[in-house]
C-alpha cells in the first residue's frame, strides 16, 4: 500500500474456543497486511480449549507487541469483549472482525484503502454486492438472512446493505461513540451499532467481502434468532 | 427523531391523504374505502418479492471455499514448521 500511511490498526478479535482458527487467522493477517502499522487484540473468554496457549505460542512467533492477549475469566458475551479489547488499543483506527476465518484477512488492504479514498468514519463488509457472496448457508439461513434485511430495509432505512454483518474499519474515537450507547447482544448488536452510527451522521462506506461458513469449531450464537431479530428490530425502530 | 416517529408521520400522512379522497370522491366511494386493503397487500407483495429476488440471485461464491482451503494449507504449514500447534483434533 502506498508508503505514507500513518495510521495504525489495532484488529480487535473476540474469541472462544478457537484455537485453530485463530493461528489461521493470525497468519492471514500478516500474510496481506504487509506495509501497515498494525496489532492484534485478542480478547479469549477463558477458552477450555487452549486457544490462549496458542496465542501465546503466536506472540513467541511474531512478538508480543504485534499480538496482544487479553483475555478475560469468563464467557461474558461479544458486545462486552469489543469494549474490553477496545480499552487496550492503541491504534486511531479499529478493525472488528471474527475469528473463524468467515471474514477473511485479504479483505483488509481494501477496507483501509477505500477509508484512505474516502475519509469515511466507518467502512462495514457487504456481502449483498457485486463482488461479494457467501458459501455455506442451507436454504433456510438464507431465507432468514434475507428476510432480516428486507424488515431492516423497510422500516429501519439503515442506508447500509449489510447490516448484520461485523467486519468493520472504524475511526477509534467514532467506534468509542457508538459503542457506549449500544445495549443490543448477539445479532443485533451488529446492526444497532451500524444504525446508531448512521443515525449519528456518520460518514460510512461498504466494500464487498466474502463471506466463507466456518471450517474448524462451532458457531456460539443461535437459538431463537429469529425472535431476537425482531425484539431487536422493534427495539431499534423506538430507540433510533 | 426517533425512527418510528417518521413513519408514523408517513402513515399519518398518507391516512390523511385517504381522508381527503374520501370526502372529494374523486374516484368512487367504494374503491377509496378499499384502498387501505390494496395498500397493506401491495406492501405484504413487495416484501414477498423482495425476498423472493433475494433468494434467487442470492450471491454464493463457492471458489472462495477452494481458496480458503488453500489459505488453510499454507498457513498450517508455515505455522508447524515457527512451532505453532496447529494440530487439528
Ligand atoms: N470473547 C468472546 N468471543 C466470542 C463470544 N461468542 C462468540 N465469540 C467469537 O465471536 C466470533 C463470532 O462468533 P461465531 O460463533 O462465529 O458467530 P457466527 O459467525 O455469527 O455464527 C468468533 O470469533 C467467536 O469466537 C464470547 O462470548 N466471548
Ligand atoms: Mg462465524
Amino acid at each position: 500500500m502506498e508508503g505514507k500511511n500513518n495510521n495504525k490498526y489495532s484488529i480487535i478479535v473476540p474469541t472462544y474456543n478457537e484455537r485453530m482458527n485463530i493461528a489461521l487467522l493470525v497468519y492471514l493477517i500478516f500474510k496481506h497486511l504487509r506495509d501497515v502499522d498494525f496489532e492484534i487484540i485478542v480478547v479469549d473468554d477463558g477458552s477450555p480449549d487452549g486457544t490462549q496457549e496458542i496465542v501465546k505460542q503466536l506472540q513467541q512467533l511474531y512478538g508480543d507487541d504485534r499480538i496482544l492477549l487479553r483475555p478475560r475469566a469468563k464467557k461474558l458475551g461479544l458486545g462486552t469483549a469489543y469494549i474490553h479489547g477496545l480499552k487496550h488499543a492503541s491504534g486511531n483506527f479499529v478493525v472488528i472482525m471474527d475469528a473463524d476465518l468467515s471474514h477473511h484477512p485479504k479483505y483488509l488492504p481494501s477496507f483501509i484503502k477505500k477509508q484512505l479514498e474516502t475519509g469515511a468514519s466507518i467502512v462495514t463488509g457487504t456481502r449483498y454486492v457485486k463482488g461479494g457472496g457467501v458459501h455455506g448457508w442451507n436454504l433456510m439461513r438464507k431465507l432468514t438472512s434475507r428476510g432480516a434485511n428486507v424488515l431492516a430495509q423497510t422500516f429501519l432505512w439503515p442506508g447500509v446493505s449489510d447490516l448484520t454483518g461485523s467486519f468493520r474499519l472504524y475511526k477509534k474515537s467514532v467506534l468509542e461513540d457508538v459503542i457506549s450507547s449500544c445495549v443490543s447482544k448477539g445479532y443485533v448488536f451488529q446492526m444497532e451499532m451500524i444504525v446508531r452510527a448512521s443515525r449519528k451522521g456518520y460518514h460510512i462506506e461498504e466494500v464487498p467481502i466474502t463471506f466463507v461458513d466456518r471450517v474448524f469449531g462451532s458457531s456460539k450464537l443461535g437459538g431463537s434468532e429469529i425472535v431476537e431479530y425482531l425484539k431487536g428490530l422493534a427495539y431499534l425502530l423506538l430507540t433510533t | 427523531m426517533k425512527h418510528i416517529v417518521k413513519i408514523l408521520t408517513l402513515l399519518v400522512a398518507i391516512t390523511g391523504f385517504w381522508i381527503g379522497l374520501l370526502q372529494t370522491s374523486v374516484i368512487p366511494q367504494s374503491h377509496t374505502w378499499l384502498l387501505p386493503i390494496y395498500f397493506v397487500v401491495s406492501l405484504g407483495c413487495y416484501g414477498l418479492l423482495m425476498v423472493g429476488i433475494g433468494l434467487m440471485c442470492f450471491p454464493t461464491c463457492p471458489q472462495e471455499a477452494l481458496l480458503l482451503q488453500e489459505d488453510i494449507t499454507e498457513a498450517k504449514e508455515y505455522l508447524k514448521r515457527n512451532a505453532v500447534d496447529v494440530r487439528s483434533d
